[in-house]
């Protein structure tokens, strides 16, 4: 455990050198207000309170921003140690290379948090200051801040895989970026263009909960909403999550991280320097 | 007494070529051996297979009683890369304090270790502004934490001015008294002579020579060459006197004999009394004696 705790501690610190953290914070506080402040319209015809409003609109920021950020931190983790020639050294201390993904994981893990809390933080503050009965949606920030960190440490793990198996950063990056768009972008447009073709047939019926449950930022999303009840105010695929009971989404949320991380592992092993 | 390192009858393939082939040694605690060779020999091979690093496909290796690479033998062996890389972001201090916590030692010997490699000055700074040499030393300062029972050095004084080599030689010098034993590998023979209790000639990924300097210098049986200089007016005597030297400049004549013909040889030369002015002996060199053995196998 000391081993993982000191390996954090020495990623935390290169991450906070490389702006890492003021980028990951800036970019959610940045977001995060600019949604507070464009959300703040269609209050009241909703009927629930200003900050559950808020967090709906958090949640599709999230979507895309947390997989980015999470995959732009991740990408270098392995790749980059065999770049700079640090890794052959790092393995012969007796350190296993589980302990080693542990202590990046924690590390990245903490940023993301804090970026989280942070970010949707002050969106929160601005839908308290503007609505004293918003207070009422701080069950809904709380989910969506660890639920934030668990998507986030779906896509970690995923950065840690791809940049163990290209062992190069560029390629890494690259991998990166085609992972993000087709997790997150892409898988969602096929899914409308189905739904679209499908016409309210079996496909909508029978195969799109399953389709959302495989994908972890769609879990996330279809957790988050279903959770707040809050499926009202989105649209979309999201419209879709009434359907899928909350302990599904659940499971899918926090099945993904492990099998992630599992993956990370399999893949660095298999890294000879 | 068990040694620290056995290695019997090694061997590793990269696709068709053979890196290593029936490499056979054994190190005891507090000896030194030098690994020679030229580039691509397999020096760095079979330091990564001690280390654990990267598996072999013949033979067997035992460190410290243990497999390479499982957790007991990593805990007592350090690793000095060749061109020793580290994090830019981090200062020499804040690496030093990682590695130590790694080894379950207290991060606050950072300090110390710096100070004993001459980098105590620089411990706050990034390791990114450090040069070549700075980094060198880095990498040797995390060698000395928890006194490891093998050190593995690969062309650890590259970098370094002749200063420091020195002193890096008298760091080993104490960490072998106190029984640590160390296998390394140099380009540079000269600093290797004198440092160094045997010496490991690989060549195409054989052992073709093993011992100490003295032996592998008696096997090698090379030529000793005398260079006499005649007195004044008397280099025409000289050079009739013996026929198959060479003249070089000033009229100094270059002889070639073996080891044993050596002794009559001299002799005969001081019997020509004041036609001589000077006379010296050459033995042949360790880079003479590392070419006779490395070209005479596997090239």
């Amino acid at each position: 455990m000391s081993r993982i705790l000191a390996t954090a501690v020495c990623e935390f610190r290169i991450a906070l050198r490389n702006r890492w953290v003021s980028i990951a914070t800036g970019m959610m506080v940045l977001f995060a207000l600019v949604l507070a402040a464009a959300g703040s319209a269609p209050t009241g015809e909703v009927g629930v309170d200003r900050l559950s409003v808020t967090v709906a609109s958090l949640t599709s920021l999230a979507v895309y921003l947390v997989p980015l950020l999470a995959l732009l931190m991740s990408f270098d983790a392995v790749a980059g140690e065999v770049e700079r020639g640090t890794l052959p050294l790092l393995l012969t201390y007796p350190v296993s290379r589980l302990q080693i993904l542990l202590g990046k994981l924690l590390a990245h893990l903490a940023i993301l948090g804090l970026a989280a809390t942070l970010g949707y933080g002050a969106a929160a503050l601005v839908a308290v200051w503007t609505d004293p009965a918003a207070v009422e949606g701080l069950g809904a920030l709380w989910r969506l801040i660890w639920s934030s960190v668990v998507l986030g440490a779906t896509f970690l793990g995923a950065g840690y895989a791809l940049s163990a198996l290209a062992r190069r950063p560029s390629g890494a990056a690259g991998l990166a970026i085609a992972l993000w768009l087709a997790a997150v972008v892409l898988y969602d447009l096929a899914l409308l263009a189905l739904i679209v073709t499908d016409g309210g047939g079996a496909f909508t019926t029978q195969a799109l909960p399953v389709a959302l449950l495989a994908n972890p930022a769609d879990a996330f999303r279809v957790f988050n909403l279903s959770a707040a009840q809050a499926v009202a105010a989105a649209g979309g695929i999201g419209g879709a999550a009434g359907a899928i009971p909350l302990w599904q989404s659940a499971a899918s949320l926090l099945v993904w991280p492990l099998a992630a991380v599992a993956l990370a592992v399999a893949a660095f092993r298999r890294v000879t320097p | 007494m068990t040694p620290t390192l056995t290695i019997s009858r090694l061997t590793k393939r990269f696709g068709d070529v053979e890196a290593l082939q029936d490499v056979s040694l054994t190190l005891m605690a507090g000896k030194r051996a030098a690994l020679l060779g030229h580039n691509g020999a397999g020096k760095s091979t079979m330091m990564k297979i001690v280390l654990g690093l990267i598996p072999f496909d013949g033979g067997e290796v035992s460190v410290c009683g243990a497999r390479p690479g499982s957790p007991a033998a990593r805990a007592q062996v350090a690793y000095l890369p060749e061109n020793a890389a580290f994090h830019p972001a981090l200062t020499g201090e804040e690496q030093l304090r990682y590695y130590l916590s790694l080894r379950g030692e207290s991060p606050r010997q950072a300090m110390e270790l710096l100070s004993r490699v001459g980098l105590a000055h620089a411990a706050r700074r990034r390791i990114g502004t450090y040069s070549k040499g700075m980094r060198q030393r880095v990498g040797l300062a995390q060698t000395l934490i928890g006194r490891p029972r093998l050190l593995v050095l690969d062309e650890p004084t590259s970098g370094l001015d002749p200063v420091s080599r020195r002193d890096f030689y008298d760091l080993l010098d104490g960490l072998s008294a106190e029984g640590t034993a160390i296998l390394l590998s140099s380009h540079v023979l000269t600093e290797v002579e004198a440092r160094t209790d045997s010496i490991l000639i690989l060549s195409g990924g054989r052992l073709v020579a093993e011992g100490t300097l003295a032996a592998l210098r008696a096997r090698a049986a090379l030529p000793v060459s005398l260079l006499v200089r005649p007195a004044p007016d008397h280099a025409a005597a000289l050079a009739a006197a013996y026929p198959q030297g060479l003249p070089g400049e000033d009229g100094v004549l270059r002889l070639t004999c073996a080891q044993a013909d050596k002794l009559p040889l001299l002799a005969g030369i001081a019997a020509l009394g004041t036609k001589i002015a000077d006379l010296d002996v050459i033995p042949p060199s360790l880079e003479d004696i590392y070419s006779h053995f490395s070209r005479r196998d596997g090239q």
